[in-house]
């Protein structure tokens, strides 16, 4: 039995914090049980874990999407980015419209959307396509597009569920390595959820594996890589060797 | 803000192909054979028909001269064909108006969709014809008798697809909405608004063509007042005016063809950069 815990105050550098977290449906299915997690700024964490085991509830709970129904969810909720497993983008904008939603729905004044929305495309490699509608983007650039509309908000958590889980293998490799450079660059702490153990070994500080429903936490892996992370170490002895680790925990649990 | 080093510029493989242009002309081409095999054929049986029997059916260069072009058929079908097309227009307008609030309250409040959808469908099933006689007791053989019938037919198209165009946003965008804690006004008109008028366009071009039938079957129900098409087609059958007959038939078409072609254009005009269907 878990009791809903005060609420707690973030520490200086944690930028979320799941104290006793659990999550039952109106109809008694369990979703998710006791998770304890903190996430510090700098770090980037990967979820893993079987189909259904919680883990894109783990983000609609971190995002407050949805509420928790035990413990306690602490995040700061005006600096959070979120890219779904879709780009979600709005077909009718073009690119450059896309990527300044959030900054419109903020009400930020038009002059200043308009320049962080252009050194937002360029960062991400897109200014050439600001004027095109989503429809004549292949899968990447609309991941790419997705991924630049939050970080018109700079921000300080962000929430990554499966994003790149539909695109094909090339474009996935690339798409990690442009998201560790960012990672890099802003420092913000990363959430990312995934199907694939290379993908979360590859990205992460940290690798959690969950449980089948209903969801818990059953292993934690410090990755001991430093940044920045070329593709070769993909290759490394030390990779195979953690990927393996995280893959029995994970079958441990599947089994 | 510095472009990062393993930021390559984006593959610039372009996934969908640019829109197909319309090859001007190309379009029309079709169509304007078949017109062409139309009048071949109605020529033939006009000429099979036996010397008695052939004022049933005159020849397109007859009904075209006599039915259409002459002095005295123009001036008495023009103004007509003009009635017809303001009611026709007024009656859509007024469906419109009253179609889309009826479906943004629709989506706004559940609870009144539940109470107010039956109503709907069952006012698209009454028959209009049925109901006829009753509305020329209320309203006498006036001018809204006639606009409501045109709003009766015309009605439901509207506010059916509009509502369902309103609630087919995709999950995933009212989640990012939410997100980031806009009101009902934004979500409605920065997200469901625009999402819906691929649908609406399509219940307007079904209604239009919707408002021309209405507007005849009303004016030839309540005939009085200045007549339309509908009173012209009942007039000259009586008088046994086939030319014109015809080429009031005609004009009728034509009515609903522009109303139609011009719901077409605008859908393709503001759709094509986004929506599927726009794209052929």
């Amino acid at each position: 039995m878990v009791h809903t815990i005060a609420r707690r105050d973030l520490d200086e550098k944690e930028a979320l914090a799941f104290s006793g977290v659990g999550l039952t449906y109106p109809d008694g299915t369990a979703a998710l049980f006791g998770v304890e997690l903190s996430v510090k700024r700098g770090e980037f964490v990967s979820v893993v874990g079987p189909s259904g085991c919680g883990k894109s509830t783990l983000l609609k709970l971190a995002s407050g999407l949805v509420e928790p129904t035990e413990g306690v969810v602490s995040v700061d909720r005006n600096r959070l980015g979120y890219v779904f497993q879709d780009s979600t983008l709005l077909p009718w904008r073009k690119v450059k419209d896309n990527v300044g939603l959030l900054l419109e729905l903020h009400k930020v004044p038009k002059a200043e959307r308009d320049v962080r929305v252009q050194e937002t495309l360029k960062l991400v490699g897109l200014e050439a396509f600001s004027d095109h509608h989503p429809r004549r983007l292949s899968g990447g650039m609309k991941m790419r597009v997705s991924l630049a509309r939050s970080l018109t908000l700079d921000p300080s958590i962000f929430l990554f569920d499966e994003p790149f889980g539909a695109l094909d293998e090339i474009t996935r490799e690339r798409l990690n390595e442009e998201l560790i450079s960012l990672f890099i660059d802003r420092g913000f702490a990363g959430v990312f959820v995934t199907h694939s153990i290379y993908e979360a070994v590859y990205l992460s500080t940290r690798v959690v594996v969950m449980s089948a429903r209903p969801g818990r936490i059953v292993g934690e892996f410090e990755i001991p890589f430093s940044y920045p992370r070329g593709p070769e170490v993909r290759f490394s002895a030390e990779f195979a060797k953690i990927a393996g680790e995280v893959s029995k925990a994970l079958r441990g649990e599947i089994a | 803000m510095t472009q990062l080093q393993t930021f390559r510029q984006a593959e610039p493989v372009i996934a969908a192909a640019s829109p197909r242009r319309r090859v001007h002309g190309k379009g029309i081409l079709p169509p304007a054979v078949l017109f062409a095999g139309i009048l071949v054929v109605w020529e033939a049986i006009s000429a099979s028909l036996s010397p008695g029997r052939k004022y049933l059916l005159p020849s397109p260069q007859s009904v075209l001269m006599h039915g259409l072009l002459a002095h005295d058929a123009y001036s008495q079908i023009l103004p007509s064909f003009l009635r017809t097309a303001l009611l026709s227009l007024g009656g859509f307008l007024v469906a419109i108006v009253f179609g889309m609030l009826l479906a943004a309250l629709m989506y706004r409040f559940r609870w009144f969709e539940r109470a107010a959808f039956p109503y709907l469908v069952a006012l698209q099933a009454v028959p209009v014809l049925a109901i006829a006689p009753l509305m020329a007791v209320v309203f006498g053989y006036s001018y809204t008798a006639k606009g409501l019938i045109v709003i009766l037919i015309a009605f439901f198209p509207i506010p059916a697809n509009f509502l369902l165009g309103l609630r087919s946003v995709d999950a995933g965008l009212v989640d990012l909405f939410r997100l980031h804690r806009s009101s009902w006004w934004t979500r409605f008109f920065k997200l469901a608004l625009p999402n819906a008028v691929p649908q609406l366009l399509t219940g307007f071009r079904i209604s239009a063509g919707l408002a021309v039938i209405g507007a005849i079957v009303g004016e030839e129900f309540f005939q009085a007042g200045v007549p339309g098409l509908g009173m012209r087609l009942l007039q000259y059958l009586d008088q046994v005016e086939y030319n014109r007959l015809y080429g009031a038939l005609i004009l009728s078409s034509l009515l609903g063809i522009g109303f139609y072609s011009f719901f077409t254009w605008l859908s393709r005009r503001l759709l094509q950069s986004w929506h599927e269907s726009a794209a052929g």
